[in-house]
């Protein structure tokens, strides 16, 4: 058997059929999702794909929160379902209060698209268990509004319970709080990265293959049971 | 301030204007006396406000190719026979067969004055209009590039309209979801006022999936679909893009659109799901001139007639009347024709993608376009009268002051000659904003939405991967130089070509189609207008020669402010094919110990150069020859040799010559190289001869490699060697990559923040 993971396409998703071709040459089955509808289709995990949903209007993220089928991701995720939030899938997974922190402006002012190192913090999620703790890779940053951002007490927490799950390892990019590229929740299922690792699955399209790593470890993780 | 609570004035009718004449501000509206007379016997009565508002745009400069047409009838005169061609020039845009069942649209056009009066929504605008030409064949557009002209990077104005354009492209696209692949971006102070911004959009589609922007069939229902209509843009073709700038130009902001991105990403994916489920029965763009546009093209496309109820459009602002309403170019809208059947399914995917729908209209048998509102007839007109517009003959002249321009040769100009003079030359042109490295701009693009970028910016060409299985894809380049174009229209404008067909070469595709860009001062001035004859000219008889049919395109007139024109520029867009896109070449040197050849022959070509213009400010002489035999002969030895995987690298030589292709090859490989050189140094490195690249050869193909050269008969020579962390031309200099790097990288950045 394979696994079977649900790729969300809001209004305004852009890198949803990104996100499909690396799950499935991951190994795994792509199953469209669509925002407005109910149930989550049976899937073993679900991608929130990059993108400008609902066009960033109010805030990144702040729209699609509400969406219909939040309604069955959010209990669903509180229950385990690996979920992995890519840009403005992250932004979304903060709106919705999944993960802690928020996205905000890059320093610069300026969208940013360029490939960099990043530091894998936290092997210890279904997302990034075929990675090695402390592993450089190379993936593409794309984001208008990639810095992270959240108080210092709950830098803290997420510092002392190894909650941060990447790091940007060659310089700050964006202004984000102690170069966090991305976060986890308290249980780890849920895991949100401003980086694109679905951009990173093929040298012919991207900087190489190493972002191939987080679908292959979470469909390793459904398998595995 | 137009408020809700003034009562609505009475809107003039055909009636009203059948009965009553009175005057009419048509000059105002950009109509010359001669062409309201015009308007008046077609009609035999004077025009009813509205149906002026429909003439006033629809013959406008920008929309009726008035004093063009007779010119860029060459480009289908003088069509080479191809079997590629599935919908050519006339159309929204050409569409060319890529084989494997896919067909691919592209065109390019010019968005240059309402970037200047308002850059970020003038720029951010011109990407929305490009992609729903594209989106109108009925291909999903799959990227877009940018050829962007400024004034001088230290400019003041320059400082507001750059990052201005930049940021608008970037918003625009970037929301859109279109990958950002390549373009162009120059400096030259006769552009100062006039920036030229001409946006590229490809699309692909499978060959049954052509739509046709076409209204027949009597009863079928007239939909239009996207954004509401608002006040904004209204004339924008009329009174912005067809008149120069005099001063004031802050007050035509109005005439300039506001984009909504989100919408349009909702527009693409409504369109090709309405297409796909075959409920398309016409299908087209609202662009300039918006609703006029649409209906009168698709009416008289369709030899029918239609009937629209213009109080059935939703608008943003209630308050507009209906000549407004007819002019306004708000964006993100289409219009389609489909069955009385299929409308329900229509609305319905409509809805789907919470895209505002509304039948507003039906085809009819009567053959006029008949507009009423609110029950009152307003527009009664025979809709080819307004599609076609007046053809203009006017009187074109070569000026002489361009005698003294030829006799102004730069062989005058002192030239470096020793090694340290020619180290500094070459850093001098590294660092001058033209030739700097551009990724302060592409940063600011999206270039790896829908994982099929196989090259993009600094890359000769971008490649977009079309099948995930077979690797077939497209290559695409735009290329322009309005200084060679300025010496002799004619070679520039085949020069463009050459570049743009080298560009595409370079990376291993086989050049099949050119769109084009054709930005000019006045027509109205017969030095201008001599200047278009000949670029047309040139453009025509050089596609000839090649074997690549024009499929589509734009004029870009009135680039000028009072007397002050751009040089002429004809931006030229090649496409190519190339049956697998892993076989393409790259630019960068990567390797050490490799080759390095320079495919052509160099003379001492310094008219209009980027050394002429970088060292001494000096334009003048002749241009480069374009020799497109050679250019054939270099194109088909690269595709040759790319198929067989002789080459580890190709890079075209242009601005700057031989030693600014080696830099950047070095750059973007990081890899240095040793060169020697045999002959004036000073002409082999900075010399701008045309038909020219520079290739590393793939380790142990050197012999294979120099034979297939010998059979193309392309002139190669063995300059030295890839290796090292410097770029050292024996017995000459040597520069450090890490210098290269700093030179090229700190310009924009410390130009714009």
């Amino acid at each position: 058997m394979t696994a079977r993971v649900g790729i969300v396409t809001f209004p305004g998703s852009l890198d949803d059929r990104d996100a499909a071709r690396a799950v499935n040459r991951a190994g795994g089955e792509a199953v469209p999702l669509w925002h407005a509808d109910r149930g989550l289709r049976g899937v073993d995990a679900v991608v929130l794909p990059g993108g400008f949903s609902y066009g960033d209007y109010l805030r990144c993220g702040a729209i699609a929160r509400f969406a219909r089928i939040m309604v069955d991701l959010v209990p669903a995720a509180g229950a385990g379902l690996p979920v992995l939030g890519i840009c403005n899938g992250f932004q979304i997974l903060c709106e919705a209060h999944l993960l802690p922190g928020a996205l905000m402006r890059n320093a610069g002012l300026r969208f940013i698209d360029r490939r960099l190192r990043v530091r894998i913090e936290d092997s210890g999620t279904p997302w990034t268990s075929g990675y090695q703790p402390g592993q450089e890779i190379t993936l593409v940053l794309k984001s208008g509004e990639g810095a992270y951002f959240a108080d210092q007490a709950t830098l803290d927490t997420l510092e002392k319970q190894g909650q941060v799950v990447a790091r940007y390892a060659d310089g700050d990019p964006n202004g984000s709080a102690r170069l966090i590229a991305g976060v986890r929740n308290e249980a780890g299922n849920v895991v949100g990265i401003m980086p694109h690792p679905e951009h990173a699955i093929d040298p012919l399209t991207g900087p190489g293959d190493d972002g191939l790593g987080f679908f292959t470890s979470a469909i390793r993780h459904v398998v595995a049971g | 301030m137009r408020g809700s609570t003034q009562p609505r004035p009475a809107p003039d009718t055909v009636a009203a204007a059948a009965a009553a004449d009175r005057p009419q501000p048509y000059a105002e509206l950009g109509l010359t006396g001669e062409e309201y007379q015009r308007i008046r016997e077609l009609l035999g009565r004077r025009p009813s406000d509205s149906e002026l508002a429909i003439y006033s745009v629809m013959w406008s400069e920008h929309c009726s190719y008035k004093s063009s047409r007779v010119y860029l009838r060459q480009f289908a005169e003088k069509a080479p026979a191809t079997a590629s061609l599935l919908a050519g020039i006339g159309q929204n845009a050409g569409v060319v067969d890529i084989g494997q069942g896919y067909a691919v649209t592209f065109k390019i056009e010019s968005h240059n004055h309402p970037s200047y009066v308002e850059p970020f929504q003038g720029a951010a605008t011109g990407v929305g209009g490009i992609v729903r030409d594209i989106l109108a064949m009925g291909a999903r557009p799959v990227a877009v590039m940018d050829a962007l002209r400024f004034g001088p990077a230290d400019a003041p104005d320059t400082a507001r309209v750059l990052p201005g354009v930049v940021a608008g492209i970037s918003f625009y696209g970037n929301c859109l979801g279109l990958p950002n692949i390549g373009g162009e971006l120059d400096f030259d102070p006769c552009y100062a006022g006039n920036p030229l911004v001409n946006a590229l959009c490809v699309g692909v589609m499978r060959h049954g999936d052509l739509q046709s922007a076409i209204a027949r069939g009597e009863g079928n229902q007239v939909i239009l679909f996207g954004s509401r209509t608002g006040p904004d843009g209204i004339g924008g073709a009329s009174v912005l893009a067809s008149a120069s700038f005099g001063g004031g130009e802050s007050a035509k902001r109005p005439s300039v659109q506001v984009g909504d991105p989100f919408m349009e990403k909702l527009l693409v994916e409504c369109c090709l799901e309405l297409g796909a489920a075959g409920l398309l029965a016409g299908l087209g763009d609202l662009g300039a001139a918006g609703l006029s546009c649409a209906t009168a093209e698709l009416a008289a496309a369709g030899r029918a007639g239609m009937r629209i109820r213009l109080d059935a459009v939703p608008l943003r602002d209630p308050a507009l009347g209906p000549a407004e309403i007819l002019m306004s170019e708000s964006q993100e809208r289409m219009m389609a024709v489909a069955a009385p059947a299929d409308v329900e399914r229509f609305l319905a995917i409509c809805a789907r993608w919470d895209v505002p729908a509304t039948v507003i209209g039906e085809v009819t048998a009567t053959g006029r376009l008949q507009i009423s509102w609110h029950g009152e007839l307003v527009v009664d007109i025979a809709p080819e009268t307004a599609a076609e517009g007046p053809v203009y003959h006017r009187p074109a002249a070569r000026p002489a002051s361009q005698d003294a321009l030829a006799a102004d040769d730069p062989s005058r100009l002192p030239r470096p000659s020793s090694g340290p003079e020619l180290r500094a030359t070459l850093l001098d042109l590294l660092a001058s904003p033209g030739l700097a490295d551009k990724t302060w701009v592409t940063q600011q693009y999206d270039r790896h939405v829908r994982g099929d970028t196989v090259l993009a910016m600094p890359a000769d060409a971008g490649v977009i991967r079309v099948d995930e299985q077979t690797g077939l894809g497209v290559a695409l380049a735009t290329d322009g130089n309005g200084r060679f174009s300025r010496l002799d229209p004619y070679a520039g404008a085949q020069l463009a070509l050459a570049e743009a067909y080298r560009n595409v070469a370079a990376t291993g595709a086989r050049p099949v189609a050119v769109t084009d860009c054709l930005n000019f001062g006045s027509p109205e001035d017969p030095a201008v207008m001599w200047q278009f004859a000949e670029a047309v000219r040139g453009l025509a008889d050089g596609c000839q020669f090649l074997g690549i049919p024009v499929t589509g395109g734009n004029v870009s007139f009135y680039n000028q402010t009072q007397d002050a024109a751009i040089h002429p520029t004809p931006v030229v867009g090649v496409l190519g094919v190339l049956d697998d896109v892993r076989r393409r070449l790259p630019m960068g040197f990567a390797q050490p110990g490799l080759p390095v050849v320079l495919l052509g022959t160099t003379t001492a070509d310094f008219g209009g150069s980027a050394w002429a213009q970088v060292a001494h400010g000096h334009l003048g002489g002749r241009p480069p020859s374009a020799d497109l035999a050679a250019e054939r002969a270099a194109a088909s030895l690269l595709a040759a040799a790319a198929r067989a995987g002789l080459l580890a690298a190709a890079h075209d030589l242009s601005d700057g010559g031989l030693a600014i292709a080696l830099a950047e090859c070095c750059l973007a490989g990081g890899t240095g190289c040793r060169v020697g050189l045999t002959g004036d140094p000073f002409t082999l490195l900075f010399s701008e001869s045309a038909g020219r690249l520079v290739v590393a050869v793939a380790a142990g193909a050197e012999v294979e490699f120099a034979v297939l050269c010998e059979q193309h008969a392309v002139p190669a020579t063995v300059l030295g060697q890839t290796g090292g962390d410097r770029l050292e031309v024996a017995g000459q200099f040597a520069v450090p990559l890490a210098e290269l790097a700093e030179t090229h990288r700190r310009v924009l950045p410390a130009q714009f923040g």
